[in-house]
């Protein structure tokens, strides 16, 4: 599905993640769950890689390890995509509301 | 709730499944119906039928059932319990071929967004 997007149909923002333990597995399905209601594409990449990862994937989020104190950066491309990449960030903002 | 894929756990021991359907409640929350049986009918060790048919049927959904087992007789009895189950149900429920407590959470995380089957068991697999 993401192939076919181009470079600049992505919306993109990013927040650091405040759990000492990072992006690990109770957040992650918090995040894939959130992620799933919007209809874009959207991927999320951890600080220290490069690999962008289907933030939709409980188990691509869960491989990402995402740090804490990191920022992670969160992109979508669609119709919500705006919407999806707010939602998302608000999410990491807020601790995942753990 | 009927729109959702449910999940089935399936262990020897009834305190692994207890503790695995815990996790899953817990970690994806409510909007994904949960079942789980474990140990044999004395008490011990073991798997029963009539246990994981009661189980499948608790939660049964023609969206489908997703189920979850731990080790050998788990499957088989599983397999068994999906064949006897009334008006073709088990055309509907699945084993997922996935370790039973990270498949459980995986298949309830994507039944949460209202996936198919199909995607469900994927998911679990995947993992």
């Amino acid at each position: 599905m993401t192939g076919t997007v181009r470079d600049e149909d992505w919306v993109g923002g990013s927040a650091v993640i405040l759990d000492p333990t990072g992006l690990h597995a109770r957040p992650a399905v918090k995040l894939t769950k959130l992620a799933k209601t919007f209809q874009s594409a959207i991927e999320i990449r951890a600080d220290d890689g490069t690999a962008w990862t289907n933030a939709k994937s409980p188990n691509a989020v869960m491989k990402l390890r995402a740090g804490h104190g990191l920022p992670l950066h969160i992109r979508a491309a669609g119709d919500d995509a705006r919407a999806a990449v707010d939602a998302l960030v608000a999410l990491v903002d807020q601790n995942f509301n753990d | 709730m009927n729109d959702k894929v449910s999940i089935v756990i399936v262990s020897h021991s009834a305190d692994v499944a207890k503790g695995t359907a815990d996790m899953v409640r817990q970690m994806v929350g409510d909007d994904v119906r949960v079942a789980f049986c474990g140990g044999n009918p004395d008490g011990g060790l073991g798997t029963d039928v009539a246990a994981i048919m009661a189980a499948i049927e608790s939660v049964y959904s023609p969206k489908g059932v997703a189920v979850l087992v731990d080790l050998g007789g788990a499957e088989t009895n599983s397999e068994v319990a999906i064949e006897m189950l009334p008006d073709g149900r088990g055309a509907n429920v699945q084993i997922c071929n996935a370790p039973v407590v990270e498949g459980a959470v995986m298949a309830a995380t994507e039944a949460a967004s209202g996936a198919s089957l199909e995607a469900v068991r994927k998911t679990a697999e995947d993992f």
